[in-house]
């Protein structure tokens, strides 16, 4: 796993937070757990035939979103690409509607039209939620370019995966975003593999934070299997971004348990390469780990979080196998908005 | 309780398996993410992780069993303390959930299809008119609805500083302003998203394409994001945004500069699809899609710029989207045409008339939602149908007007419909052969006339 310290252009910090925020810290244990046992219980699903299509699981790569909703505020807009489960669910999307969704069902976020890939909330400030790798990185753009037309301080968290920054269009926001200053962070989760193209094999130069430098964009390398580091780099880069700065590149290393979608046969990486990084690195334990050592939680109440998790996934899987498929009248609604009456 | 794990489906076809390889035995410690076993598909063979927590009770189907269905209980996980034999019998293999099944009841999409769109109706406009080209209308129509309205803006190549790479924008940026006419780089698919992010968040986006040749680099993000959205989001995610630019032939810039996009767009449901000809048109329909809530495609056209048309003066003239106009009223044949090509379809009725042929010249204006009724009507009358278009023949708007012929006037047809359209060829930069791809008046009188038995 590459050290995540080098940056381009931008402040040098140290990773940790001075003061511990003991209660923050538990909440993203809860809010990471939370991702891995929907996530869990998604595949499972899937496996039972009650989820179809695609379905691309976040296990492993938790601490991503969990520590840079911790550094957003409820304001600020989030747009993703199709692993999307766990940013919905650091939202405060309710995991009963995402899992609806997953199964079809009416009571889905997009009532059941648009499935695991495509899910949105205007409430909870998410845009998706979208299939076509890149096309995200000009939509995120765009609406950080609608909250700097309507002047406000807000921000879109756009995240990407290592695979799609190899997307002309992902080049193209980088500069209209760096010649406008829009107030936008892009996030590039390099999992290491763009489905099982590995980064080596498919960019010339795997420094991905460094994508943004010939447009002046600068960018960081961040351990994206420690939350913590997540969170205090997030601080940082919104600050620059608010402050009207422009864009932000973080590269978050993380890695993905799981296959690519349900039907990955993972053939293109090691067992010992995955079981390492599961053992040695899991965001989650790591954090147990620090929250029990330190004394900032007790193992009860870590138990009962984990209890409580257990049960708002089971909810939500009770929830999504009982709400009934969409009416076939929805077959032909949400085609068009339809014009108020003249 | 006894869990009972079941054969996984592992990918969206598969429904049954091979049990590979157990990786557990009864009395085995599992915890959530322990490989159970391997499964051999179609595909790959691939590892089942447990779930749950738990000890192996039993193995309820052996290693190398072939066929094994999905959601056959594999193997009993008992949590501390409980006992294999407590557990029930195993079930048999439920059926596996259906996967996207239609409802029996459901009818045929065809048919369950809205069948008759139902535009506003246009009131026949009287008042005082002058004389204006399509450019003038466009950026007036532009002008007056950036005024009414603060979330509009204009974004393209050239729209600002350049006053327009064909003049259209001209003095638009010096009313509103380098915030709301946005010059941008040449990065059709970068700009085309970031409007339609920016219509996520209710901005009003115009956004120009030098040319809808142009527009093919950004075809995704119109399609995918734009037209698909709303539909994917459950109703949650619209955007009200024009894309709008010169669409079609324009003269002698050859192949890659002169296609026409009509029937590319008109193909897409969660797009409306503009084509005008005449000034007032382009005025009246623009000021309609900019207010539109939805993703309009506006096809102008490039060698219509400097034609003059009689435009309404009233600031509140506009024209609804989804209407086709009678711009002929004639009873022995009826030709549609929209953009440029309804100049042919006009030389071609007055030659026609000299000849004694009455022709009935509709200008669609809208392709999605098309006018059907208009046109049904006017065939119930003259019973004969001439198509022109400067797009290609195969799949062409003429080729859905013909369909909407089979299905709604096939008593009323006195003859085959005809359709005039550019050659099915990438287009010519020689004069002669350019001439010779793209509809001419004297196609559509023989057509016209073809038709009439004359």
């Amino acid at each position: 796993m590459a050290v995540a310290k080098r940056q381009t252009a931008a402040p040098k910090r140290t990773a940790k937070p001075d003061r511990v925020d003991a209660e923050a810290l538990v909440r993203m244990y809860r809010d990471m757990l939370l991702i891995r046992r929907f996530e869990e219980k998604a595949g499972q699903m899937y496996g039972m035939g009650l989820i179809g299509g695609f379905c691309h699981l976040y296990i492993g790569q938790e601490a991503v979103v969990i520590g840079m909703q911790a550094a957003i505020t409820p304001d600020d807009a989030v747009v993703t690409s199709y692993r999307d489960h766990g940013h919905m669910l650091a939202c405060g999307m309710d995991p009963r509607g995402v899992m609806a969704e997953l199964t079809g069902r009416r009571g889905g976020y997009s009532r059941g039209k648009g499935g695991s890939m495509h899910m949105f909330s205007r409430e909870k400030n998410f845009y998706g939620g979208h299939g076509i790798v890149g096309a995200q990185v000009p939509l995120g753009t765009g609406i950080a370019f609608a909250q700097k037309y309507r002047g406000t301080t807000n921000a879109c968290l756009t995240y990407l995966g290592d695979g799609a920054v190899n997307q002309g269009q992902v080049g193209e926001s980088f500069n209209m975003a760096a010649l406008w200053k829009l107030p936008v962070v892009y996030i590039i989760e390099n999992n290491r593999y763009a489905m099982g193209t590995s980064v080596q094999r498919s960019t010339a130069s795997p420094d991905l934070f460094e994508r943004g430098a010939p447009y002046g964009i600068p960018g960081r390398q961040v351990d994206g299997m420690d939350v913590v580091a997540v969170k205090a780099a997030g601080d940082e880069v919104m600050a620059h971004v608010r402050a009207g700065k422009g864009p932000y590149i973080l590269e978050m290393m993380t890695y993905r348990y799981r296959g690519h979608s349900m039907s990955d046969p993972a053939k293109y990486r090691t067992k010992e390469e995955v079981n390492k990084m599961r053992s040695e690195h899991d965001p989650i334990d790591r954090l147990r780990t620090q929250l029990l050592e330190n004394g900032w939680a007790k193992e009860d109440a870590l138990k009962a979080i984990d209890r409580e998790v257990k049960d708002i996934v089971t909810a939500a899987a009770e929830f999504a196998q009982e709400s009934p498929e969409p009416d076939p009248s929805e077959l032909y609604t949400d085609v068009l908005v339809e014009a108020k009456a003249a | 309780m006894p869990i009972e794990v079941l054969m996984p489906a592992l990918s969206p076809t598969m429904t049954e398996g091979k049990l590979a390889k157990w990786h557990k035995k009864a009395g085995d410690a599992v915890k959530a993410g322990d490989v159970l076993a391997e499964i051999e598909t179609d595909k790959a063979t691939m590892e089942v992780e447990a779930v749950d927590e738990g000890i192996v009770g039993r193995i309820l189907v052996d290693e190398g069993t072939e066929g094994v269905p999905v959601n056959k209980p594999i193997l009993l996980l008992l949590e501390e303390g409980e006992s294999a034999d407590a557990a029930p019998a195993p079930k048999a293999a439920p059926a596996p959930a259906p996967r996207a099944e239609v409802p029996a009841a459901a009818p045929a999409p065809a048919l369950a299809a809205p069948a008759v769109h139902s535009a506003p109706a246009e009131a026949e406009h009287t008042g005082p008119t002058q004389p204006m080209t399509v450019r003038e209308a466009l950026r007036d129509a532009m002008a007056e609805e950036m005024r009414a309205d603060p979330d509009v803006l204009l974004m393209g190549e050239e729209v600002g500083e350049y006053q327009g790479a064909y003049k259209v924008s001209q003095g638009l940026l010096q009313e509103f302003g380098a915030r709301r006419i946005i010059d941008t780089p040449i990065t059709e698919h970068g700009f085309a998203g970031l409007g339609v992010g920016a219509g996520f968040m209710h901005l009003k986006p115009i956004v120009e394409f030098m040319t809808f040749n142009f527009a093919m680099q950004a075809i995704d993000q119109i399609i995918n994001s734009a037209a698909k959205t709303l539909y994917m989001s459950g109703g949650q995610m619209g955007c009200s945004i024009v894309f709008r630019g010169p669409n079609g032939a324009a003269s002698r810039v050859a192949a890659q500069h002169s296609q026409c996009y009509a029937s590319w767009y008109a193909h897409c449901p969660g797009l409306k699809v503009v084509s005008p000809w005449s000034a007032a048109d382009a005025k009246g329909l623009l000021k309609s899609a900019i207010r539109d809530p939805n993703p309009i495609i506006f096809l102008e056209h490039e060698l219509l710029y400097g034609q003059t048309f009689e435009v309404p003066t009233d600031p509140d003239f506009i024209v609804p989207i989804g209407k086709a106009k009678v711009v002929r009223p004639g009873r022995h044949v009826t030709i549609v045409a929209f953009s440029r090509p309804m100049n042919l379809a006009l030389e071609a009725a007055d030659k026609l008339a000299a000849e004694g042929i009455e022709a009935e010249v509709i200008d669609l204006r809208t392709l999605r939602p098309l006018d059907t009724a208009t046109i049904v009507a006017s065939v119930r009358k003259t019973n004969r149908l001439v198509s022109v278009e400067e797009g290609w023949p195969y799949a062409g708007i003429g080729s859905e007007l013909s369909a909407i012929m089979m299905e709604q006037c096939f008593d009323d047809l006195d003859a085959p419909v005809v359709r005039v359209t550019g050659a099915d060829v990438p287009l010519p930069y020689a004069a002669n052969l350019e001439r010779l791809a793209l509809p001419q008046a004297d196609h559509i009188v023989q057509a016209a006339k073809s038709v009439c038995y004359r």
